[in-house]
């Protein structure tokens, strides 16, 4: 049985990679991806571009206006003259924001009667950048107050806040995305590898003669998960790496508990790739398959936007999403610190969504032999 | 001529009973629209509700109530108490709350001290970006309770200069009025690539590309026949998603549709034109699909604008946003949805739309298969 198994791999792994270019698509792609996405993929901002339009005079609105133009996270592109100008600027995109302080603005500050107001206007079409810097926005007006009322013995306010975050004291989105990318693209090729595979021996008609041979169901499947297993922790690693070692993302937990994940993660997603593949009867049927879980697995995994926002019914639909799980798994291992004890409740999800599936496609295998 | 037009009617009508009776493809331009914008319209949101905050207050007093007020009547936080730190940390820890807000024992007594008291805040940075928006959100609070506490006093509020924010063209800050035409280009990137990728890769894998060599059709009239149905079945696709987000998403449509049209049947070629370049060069459909999934999706995804911020991206992968058509089409499909026919936006957009389907369909073409090896 075992040399069964091992002359169907061999068939398995050179179907495979004996072509130059589906080696290529297996290798290159991902790489690339895994660089271009590191950098791309962040809420950070830096370097947006702001227009400014002072219609003040004094001192006082040039300091806050440096503050502004100083921050890293703003670029002053454009100085406004007219109140017309503001509307163009906005509505092409050439700004993200801009400032303007009124003509009393220093007088205001000076004499401490009232506020003195400074206006910011926020291009709302992608409203998770504007909320974004309008929080930049906040913190440096807060931080002007503060120094205003230092310098001029003011009263302070009663209380400040002192805010520290845990895991990433800097709040580098990069530390949340790099490690998430890890999953996506594991994801994406181990999924592609499996749900293209049967689909391909049946279009091609190879199928049918991998049916006659003394081979079982279970063997035939085996043979499928195992190139799929394979690729896919090497991926896994080779991803990983690069997180460590080019983005510097900190990894505190232990290797153990993460390649736990790997592992049972990859083995969730062959599940799903061969269950796809076993109903699928042409490639065209099985790439639409893989489709359709790849997509909706990425947006309801948590990776861009947090499971907490979504409505009730779809975060009971994230149960039975393999990245979910796995998310927190590579999250938890980079930035927690966790270990294997801290995360059994990630890891049998992962082991049940695997064998369930892998049964239904054992199942459905069986059907079309019989 | 006329025989063209008849051999060409003849490859349509091929190429479309082709898609009625293989029903994924039919599935891809209708079915997938509806599934992937009810999920994305329901699942992608970043507007935060109900974030569970613990409260750890020593000292329970009208001072440290009105604060922790603040906290309760907002429908940003859902509040749970703890009585020291360490069980507040063991929540944090678990997940149970995403950030703590400590008030000390003398709380009190730094208040009307000289120095500003502490109030300590802790968040679970994990999820950086819903960290920061956690923090903007407990600032609000304690602006507020500063604001009011001045004025319940009768002293002059202490902020020096008052920042007076204005949201232009989504004055609510509802994420789905700018995640949902975003999504229709994720979309419509998806549909144009899956309908072409395999189409001609499947007919070289199955042989059937040297009998349609053989026949007296050209190649351009290969292309144009395969090109015709999936521009239909496509455009019919983003009739759909377009309904779908005027209508059951609630999305304000102020520009024109005929705008979105014109736009969309642009990157629809360029959608297309990828689809068919790749599936010419690949002639394997394994290949052809891996490599449809790669360029379009994610890319689509991450690169476009749609979701992260282009400006803030380094340099060179800003560059790299260029050759993304989807970049070109979310900038128009969030201009004309929220803020009307911005020409400024519009042309530019739709001419490097225009520049890229000219360049695919003409490599496509070029690279088309006109002899078998």
């Amino acid at each position: 049985m075992w040399l069964r198994i091992y002359a169907l791999l061999i068939k398995e792994f050179l179907n495979l990679l004996k072509d130059k270019k589906s080696r290529f698509v297996l290798i290159v792609p991902p790489i690339v991806q895994l660089f271009v996405f590191g950098y791309a993929a962040t809420y950070d901002l830096n370097q947006v571009p702001i227009a400014v339009y002072n219609e003040d005079q004094g001192q006082a609105s040039r300091e806050l206006i440096a503050r502004f133009t100083g921050a890293p996270a703003f670029k002053e592109v454009l100085r406004i003259e007219r109140h017309a100008q503001i509307a163009d600027a906005l509505d092409s995109k050439q700004v993200l924001l801009v400032l303007h302080l009124g003509q009393h603005f220093s007088r205001d500050l000076l004499t401490g009667r009232q506020p003195a107001v400074a206006q910011l206007l926020l291009d709302g079409r992608d409203s998770n950048t504007a909320q974004i810097a309008l929080g930049y926005a906040q913190s440096v007006i807060s931080n002007f107050n503060f120094d205003w009322a230092r310098q001029r013995h003011k009263t302070l306010p009663p209380a400040k806040l002192v805010v520290r975050a845990w895991f990433n004291p800097n709040l580098e989105s990069r530390w949340f995305i790099v490690p998430g990318i890890v999953g996506l693209l594991t994801l994406v090729v181990t999924m592609i590898v499996t749900a293209l595979s049967v689909a391909r021996e049946r279009e091609q008609g190879t199928f049918d003669q991998l049916l006659v041979t003394p081979l079982t169901p279970a063997e035939i499947l085996l043979g499928k998960a195992v190139p799929g297993l394979l690729i896919g922790v090497l991926e896994a690693s080779f991803s990983i790496l690069m997180a460590v070692f080019w983005f510097r993302i900190p990894l505190l937990g232990s290797l153990a508990a993460l390649y736990l994940g790997i592992v049972l993660y990859v083995f969730s997603v062959i599940g799903v790739g061969l269950m796809i593949s076993s109903l699928s009867v042409t490639q065209q049927q099985g790439l639409l398959g893989g489709f359709l879980v790849i997509v909706p697995a990425v947006i309801l995994s948590g990776y861009a936007t947090p499971i907490a926002n979504m409505p009730e019914w779809v975060q009971h639909l994230t149960l039975f999403n393999p990245l979910r799980y796995f998310l927190v798994i590579i999250r938890g291992v980079f930035l927690e610190g966790l270990g294997t004890g801290d995360l059994l409740d990630q890891y049998w999800p992962l082991a049940v969504i695997g064998l369930c599936c892998l049964i239904c496609a054992g199942w459905l295998f069986r059907k079309r032999l019989y | 001529m006329k025989a063209s037009r008849q051999r060409l009617a003849g490859l349509i009508r091929k190429e479309f009973l082709q898609v009625l009776r293989d029903p994924s493809s039919l599935a891809i331009a209708f079915v997938m629209p509806v599934f992937l914008l009810l999920l994305f319209g329901y699942g992608v949101s970043l507007d935060a509700k109900h974030v569970p905050v613990g409260l750890v207050v020593e000292h329970n007093s009208p001072e440290s109530r009105e604060f922790t007020a603040g906290f309760e009547h907002s429908e940003y936080f859902q509040t749970h108490y703890y009585h020291d730190m360490r069980t507040a940390q063991q929540a944090l820890r678990a997940k149970q709350i995403n950030a703590i807000v400590h008030l000390q024992a003398d709380f009190d007594r730094q208040l009307s001290g000289g120095e500003p008291a502490a109030i300590q805040v802790i968040l679970d940075g994990v999820d950086a970006n819903n960290a920061r928006l956690l923090n903007g959100y407990i600032q609000g609070v304690w602006q507020n309770w500063l604001n009011s506490r001045a004025e319940r006093r009768g002293q002059r509020p202490s902020t020096a200069v008052q920042l007076q924010p204005r949201i232009w063209y989504n004055s609510a800050l509802r994420s789905r009025n700018f995640l949902v035409p975003g999504l229709i280009a994720v979309i419509m990137t998806l549909i144009g690539a899956l309908l072409t990728a395999l189409v001609v890769a499947r007919e070289w894998e199955r042989g059937t590309l040297e009998a349609l060599i053989a026949t007296p059709v050209s190649v351009r009239e290969i292309l144009l026949g395969k090109l015709i149905p999936y521009y239909l079945l496509g455009m019919g696709g983003m009739l759909l998603a377009i309904a779908m987000a005027v209508w059951l998403f609630q999305v304000p449509l102020l520009g024109s549709l005929w705008v979105l049209l014109v736009c969309g049947s642009l990157f629809m070629l360029v959608a297309l034109g990828m689809g068919l370049l790749i599936s010419i060069a690949a002639k394997n459909q394994f290949v052809a699909g891996q490599i449809a999934i790669i360029v379009t999706f994610l890319p689509a995804f991450i690169l476009s604008g749609f979701l992260f911020n282009i400006d803030s991206m380094p340099a060179a992968v800003q560059a790299f946003t260029y050759l993304v058509a989807a970049r070109y089409f979310v900038a128009i499909l969030q201009t004309v949805f929220l803020a009307g026919n911005i020409w400024a936006i519009i042309i530019p957009n739709a001419l490097a739309l225009l520049l890229m389907a000219m360049i695919f369909l003409g490599l496509a073409l070029w690279r088309a298969p006109c002899r078998l090896e």
